[in-house]
Formats: C-alpha cells, sequence, structure tokens
C-alpha cells in the first residue's frame, strides 16, 4: 500500500460532504468534506505501488474543473483511471446535489 | 406495447443484489426514517489492515442504521461484501454486536427493537485472524441475549453468501431470508475441494455448489425461511413480515433433538442427492419437535 497527497489551489467552498463507492477490486471509495481557506488537499491510499505520476495526472485533470475546498481521502483497490475520474466526478455531483 | 417475449415484472424490478450495502439497509426501513451510526466520515476503520499493506475502508465494510420498520424501532445491520469478502474484523464485528447490543437494552428498557443482519461474508477475516474469530463469538451471544426480546432476522440476498463463522450467526437468528442467488454453508465449496479434493466437491461446478449451498435448497430443507426474488420491494415486503411476526415460539436453533435425530439417521456411507435430501428435511421441524 502507498500513501500519495497533493495539494490544489481551490476557490469556493464546500457546503456539503460526500461519500461514494466502496473498497473493492478494481474500485476505490471517495470520501470528500469541506476544507478550511483556499486549498483543497487530496489524500491517496492505494493498494498499487508505483503509480504517482498516474494519480497526478488523474488529479491535475479533475482540478482543472473542480475548484472546490475540499479535503479528498481516496482509499483504492486498484481502480483504473477511469474509475478513478468517474468516481471524483460523482463524489461532486453528490456533494452539490 | 406487448408484453410478449419477456416478463414485465421482472424487467421492471429494481434488484436487491445490485445496491451496495448502504442501499441495501436503506431500503428496508419505512421511507425516510434511517439514519447511519458510526458512518465512513467517523472514520472507525481497521487498524490492521494498512500494517498489512491492505488498503482500508473508511466503514469497516459494515453499515449500521437506525429507524423504523413498520412503525417500530429497528437496527440494520449490512456488511459490503465487495470490501475483503465482507470479511468480520475486530472494528466490523464490533459495531454489529455494539448495534445488536443497543437493540437489547432497548427491549429492556420497553422499546421493542428489531434487528435485520444482512450477511455477505466469508467470514473471519484472515488479516484479523483470532480478533475475527473473537468478534464472531461475541455477536452470537448477542444475537442470543436479543432474540429472547424481538426477532433478529438474518437476510443473505447473495451473490456473496453466508459463510464460515458468521453461517453460524445466521443459524442463530430468529428466521433467514434467502434468494435463489445467494448461499449459506459452514464451509465455502472452495474450501472443501481444497481440504479434500475435487471428487469430495467440484467448486467449479456452479449447479452442483447452488443445488447443495442456494437458496431454494436452503429453504426447501427447512434451514431458511423465506425464498424471496431478487427484487428490493418483495424483500423489504418479507422483512416487514417477519418483524411483525415477533419472536418465533420455538427457535431452530433451539431444536436440538430434532436436528440431531436427523443428522443420525443420515447413511453418510453413500452419496446424497440434493433432491433426494429435500424429502428428508422437508420442514424445518418446528411442529415435528412439538409433537
Amino acid at each position: 500500500m502507498e500513501q500519495i497527497e497533493f495539494n490544489y489551489p481551490a476557490k469556493r467552498k464546500v457546503l456539503k460532504r460526500a461519500h461514494v463507492g466502496v473498497v473493492g477490486s478494481g474500485d476505490l471509495e471517495v470520501l470528500l468534506e469541506p476544507a478550511e481557506g483556499e486549498v483543497a488537499h487530496v489524500f491517496i491510499r492505494t493498494s498499487v505501488d508505483g503509480f504517482r505520476d498516474t494519480w497526478k495526472a488523474v488529479l491535475d485533470r479533475f482540478f482543472a474543473n473542480y475548484d472546490g475546498a475540499a479535503r479528498i481521502q481516496i482509499n483504492d483497490a486498484g481502480a483504473t483511471p477511469g474509475s478513478v475520474q468517474l468516481r471524483l466526478e460523482q463524489a461532486v455531483e453528490v456533494s452539490e446535489r | 406495447m406487448s408484453n410478449k417475449g419477456y416478463n414485465a415484472n421482472f424487467i421492471n424490478r429494481q434488484s436487491f443484489i445490485e445496491l451496495d450495502a448502504r442501499e441495501r439497509a436503506t431500503a428496508l426501513f419505512d421511507a425516510g426514517t434511517s439514519r447511519e451510526l458510526l458512518g465512513p466520515f467517523d472514520r472507525v476503520e481497521s487498524p490492521w489492515l494498512p500494517m498489512q499493506g491492505v488498503t482500508p475502508q473508511a466503514d469497516d465494510g459494515c453499515v449500521v442504521m437506525k429507524g423504523k420498520i413498520t412503525g417500530q424501532a429497528a437496527v440494520v445491520v449490512a456488511l459490503e461484501g465487495a470490501f475483503q469478502g465482507g470479511s468480520m474484523g475486530e472494528v466490523s464485528g464490533e459495531k454489529m454486536t455494539a448495534a445488536l447490543d443497543l437493540a437489547c437494552a432497548d427491549n429492556e428498557k420497553g422499546i421493542p427493537t428489531s434487528a435485520v443482519i444482512l450477511l455477505e461474508t466469508g467470514g473471519v477475516r484472515l488479516q484479523e485472524a483470532n480478533l475475527g474469530l473473537a468478534a464472531i463469538a461475541e455477536l452470537m451471544a448477542s444475537i442470543l441475549a436479543l432474540r429472547k426480546h424481538a426477532p433478529v432476522i438474518c437476510l443473505t440476498a447473495g451473490t456473496v453468501g453466508c459463510f464460515g463463522g458468521m453461517s453460524l450467526a445466521a443459524g442463530l437468528a430468529s428466521y433467514v431470508v434467502m434468494t435463489r442467488e445467494a448461499r449459506l454453508g459452514m464451509n465455502g465449496p472452495e474450501v472443501i475441494e481444497q481440504e479434500n479434493g475435487v471428487e469430495e466437491f467440484d467448486s467449479s461446478d456452479r449447479a452442483l455448489v447452488w443445488a447443495i449451498h442456494g437458496g431454494e435448497q436452503r429453504y426447501a430443507t427447512g434451514l431458511a425461511d423465506a425464498l424471496i426474488d431478487d427484487d428490493t420491494s418483495q424483500i423489504a415486503d418479507a422483512i416487514r413480515r417477519f418483524v411483525s411476526m415477533g419472536v418465533p415460539p420455538v427457535h431452530r436453533s433451539s431444536q436440538v433433538a430434532l436436528y440431531r435425530n436427523r443428522i443420525e439417521a443420515l447413511d453418510s456411507s453413500r452419496q446424497w442427492d440434493p433432491k433426494e435430501f429435500r424429502a428428508l428435511w422437508a420442514t424445518n421441524g418446528s411442529n415435528e419437535e412439538k409433537r
């Protein structure tokens, strides 16, 4: 298991927390909560070591469209980048519903 | 549009099996009455999994919800089969046990509170070894304490099924509800094949596995009390029915003489066919024992 952290700039407050997904094979769990200040903090625990660059690429793309000040925890059981992207978008959808 | 060629009820049904643990638990309550206790944001997760390089889940794969079923207080505890095979660790076991103990305390205070346990589990979580075993022992004690006051209903919908020590917990339940897709048994097919060889049990033979462990067979041999289609509203109806029935006059696991006699009467020197077996164990025997 590898732990990876990233920070991204944020512009607006997140009002509601959201929990989606499950730590099942090829899937992941996302916990999205409001954070203080103008920063989004991502904390990842993944069962597959050595993919830091791939995580960064996925998150760079996600944060190109998302500016919420969120604390995002990801518990990953080997999800593909596509699945990660979809779960993150789902978490945002739930938190803004 | 014509209904010819397909069963409209089947097409329009909302599958229960396709729901995750949280959605399953919510679906059983009277609408809008449920709330989650110790949810994922409380982050009470397994301390043992990260030490072994396994990613934990924020709710340890155990969802506890309190609310009302048919207007009466109820607690629902659902295991998430997709996380570590729904296995029982220290945290998930303690969550389930504590929920049942609180329900028991409420009953003792005069607030009737039923419990529904949704078991999709391979049993003890091997990474947590003795702690998982202890958790299941404590859970069984809690089921025995609670079932004197209120029904403890076990629902195994599939597709993981319920195996290992947790099948014993299921055996203590007041009522067992299954679907055709679900399986229930002490030793899973792979375990039997691994220990006794493929001649004993071919775990790749799905027809054989379901003929022995499947919900239809468990119901036909009196080891389950209801066989329900994989349909959320039908399953919720069945749970409401059993909550309303209350504590059964005789629990299955109290019928020691009946099951001892039945097992002694079985000739284990020959291979039994699952269908033949049904004829012998056609009922759960509550009438037989009382006679």
